[in-house]
């Protein structure tokens, strides 16, 4: 990390451009905030200020007034949690079988996950959605959790095989000398070591469902049904024209989750991907 | 890395050579995950290319029929469809080329011991972290022609002001883009950290006591090191970009007059506002094939790298 010494003028220009950096990256995350804090009289003035000057939280009683935000968040809370929680029960066993041998099927899994990274959803969206509606899951969040999980499997079994490799292989061929079965070994040996990992990866394919926005703007209908940022999108109204107190209230809300999650395992994700895209 | 693979790999012999039985096994272990991407993930991709080549509709009651290449060929001389394809493009380049070189600029600052890193890294995440349609809404607030804080700051500097630039036929792409750059510079400029991160600095030094500048360094140590990842994300960010629909979708919903509306959009509402399934699956498989070539010449660069190195 010692990097070589740079004269004082290439640090000043240094953190000018670090300056630069920070200026970029917060200044629209910090108008959301302020607007969102705002009386619909500043927000109505053609010279507005950074900083609201009689902060308010009436935008956010209003945005909920006005969408069911609440029902959302609730619809958006059961879809995430439940595709993140199939994704990971499911994935595991195969990431670690895609870690541990090699097979035609493992090496075709892996090229599955590679193309599933890259793919456009138009193609699958529309065979999708006729079969879904064959079913009668359209416009339920079963579908959309069936889609999620699916959806979520790639990156889930890209950052469990990562994991998996690092847990020496020695601990569980010992195990299997000592009479353990598969089954067994995995789970009294290998996945107590796995946990953080899987913890980490359920958290991120929580917060990708959490965010999500396409699969559940074509497969769910009504209002009630709904997931937070299809409502979401309710507030920008016909022709654009949108009431921007609340919009930027619920905006904010919507956020939070996702940013507490994101802070936490920001750092195994990090890795994860990284052994994913340059490694694998 | 090298050696953890390699005891996986005599790890899997031994367990093959101990018997027929423990391969069944594995396929109790893969199957839970292999039958929901079968029948969600595969069997969807299939039937999908195969309704390209019907005149599927939505809410149709009579049954759809084969219609061989019709739909590829309305395609090809759809004006909508190229200006459309066009319009990726340009986004997809204008988003993924910028984005590179801001990100590769954040990350060699980030390397280095400045006051204020843990900040900008902190902020680096942010646009990651937040879902694409509140990252559409909080731009179309800056953007705002009259509560918005560019304009604010435009008119602030005595550079005009009021003007609309999500609807204006000459700005709106150009304003989607910025958003687009925003919204991709943290994974981009992580990787490319993590990959700085990984060059041996006394090379570095090396370099510089013999009396490298700056630039000569970044192109004889740096950048080969980085080089894997930064060819990577690249080719990623660029596929990414070109399948991009959300942010778009909010911010403009591909107006003015079609001027941001990407494939994915102009799929999107092929099929689901205007009930034309075969139309768009067609398009979907017209996708699929160009993405294949992008992401051929990907991995054929990747081999070839891996050669050099």
């Amino acid at each position: 990390m010692t990097a070589p010494r740079t004269g004082r003028a290439g640090r000043a220009g240094q953190y000018a451009a670090l300056l630069c950096y920070l200026v970029f990256l917060a200044f629209p995350f910090l108008w959301l905030i302020s607007t969102a804090f705002k009386p619909p009289r500043e927000l109505g003035s053609l010279h507005p200020t950074w900083i609201p000057v009689n902060p308010t939280l009436e935008n956010f009683r209003q945005a909920f007034d006005e969408q069911p935000l609440l029902q959302a968040a609730g619809n958006s809370l059961i879809a995430a949690l439940a595709a993140a929680l199939i994704a990971v029960v499911i994935a595991t066993p195969m990431a670690w079988t895609m870690a541990r041998r090699r097979s035609r099927l493992t090496t075709a899994a892996t090229g599955w996950v590679v193309v599933s990274q890259a793919f456009p959803f138009v193609l699958v969206i529309i065979p999708l959605f006729l079969v879904l509606k064959n079913l009668q899951l359209i416009n339920t969040l079963s579908g959309l959790i069936m889609v999620y999980v699916v959806w979520s499997l790639p990156f889930a079994l890209w950052m469990l095989v990562g994991y998996v490799r690092a847990v020496p292989s020695e601990l569980e061929e010992a195990a299997a000398v000592d009479g353990a079965g598969r089954l067994r070994t995995l789970v009294s040996v290998t996945a107590p070591l796995l946990a953080p990992g899987i913890v980490a990866t359920a958290l991120f394919a929580f917060i990708t469902a959490w965010n999500e926005f396409f699969f559940a703007l074509v497969l769910l209908k009504t209002p009630e049904k709904q997931t937070l940022p299809v409502v979401l999108t309710h507030f920008l109204g016909a022709e654009g024209v949108a009431d921007l107190g609340p919009l930027a209230a619920a905006a904010f809300l919507a956020t939070i989750p996702s940013l507490v999650i994101f802070a936490i395992i920001q750092k195994r994700i990090t890795g994860g991907m990284l052994a994913g895209a340059v490694k694998s | 890395m090298i050696s953890a693979t390699a005891t996986a790999r005599s790890g899997g012999k031994a367990a093959r050579s101990a018997g027929r039985a423990v391969d069944h096994g594995a396929w109790f272990l893969v199957l839970p995950a292999l039958i929901p991407i079968l029948v969600l993930s595969v069997g969807p991709l299939l039937y999908g290319i195969s309704l390209a080549f019907t005149d599927a509709q939505a809410g149709r009651t009579e049954p759809t029929e084969w219609i061989g290449t019709l739909n590829f060929r309305d395609l090809l001389h759809d004006t909508l469809f190229w200006e459309s394809f066009r319009i990726g493009l340009l986004w997809a380049v204008g988003v993924t080329v910028p984005q590179f070189l801001l990100a590769l600029g954040l990350a060699l600052l980030l390397d280095q011991r400045l006051r204020l890193r843990w900040l900008a890294r902190a902020l680096a995440i942010v646009p990651w972290a937040m879902p694409e349609v509140v990252v559409g809404i909080m731009w179309r607030l800056v953007y705002n022609p009259d509560a918005g804080i560019l304009n604010e700051t435009l008119r602030d500097l005595g550079l005009g002001g009021g003007h609309d630039w999500l609807t204006g036929l000459a700005t709106a792409l150009p304003a989607v883009i910025v958003v687009g750059i925003w919204a991709g510079m943290p994974q981009t400029t992580v990787a490319l950290l993590a990959g700085l991160q990984n060059t041996p600095h006394e090379l570095h030094e090396a370099a510089a006591l013999d009396g490298a500048g700056a630039w000569r360094r970044f192109r004889t140590v740096t950048w080969p090191a980085i080089r894997p990842v930064a060819l990577a994300v690249t080719a990623l960010n660029f596929i990414w970009n070109f399948n991009a629909f959300a942010l778009v979708y909010v911010l403009t919903s591909g107006g003015p007059g079609g001027r941001t509306r990407l494939p994915m959009l102009f799929a999107y509402e092929q099929a689901f506002r205007y009930g034309q399934f075969g139309y768009a699956a067609a398009m979907g498989c017209v996708m699929v094939a160009l993405i294949s070539v992008m992401l051929a010449f990907y991995l054929v660069g990747r081999l070839k790298g891996g050669e050099e190195s």
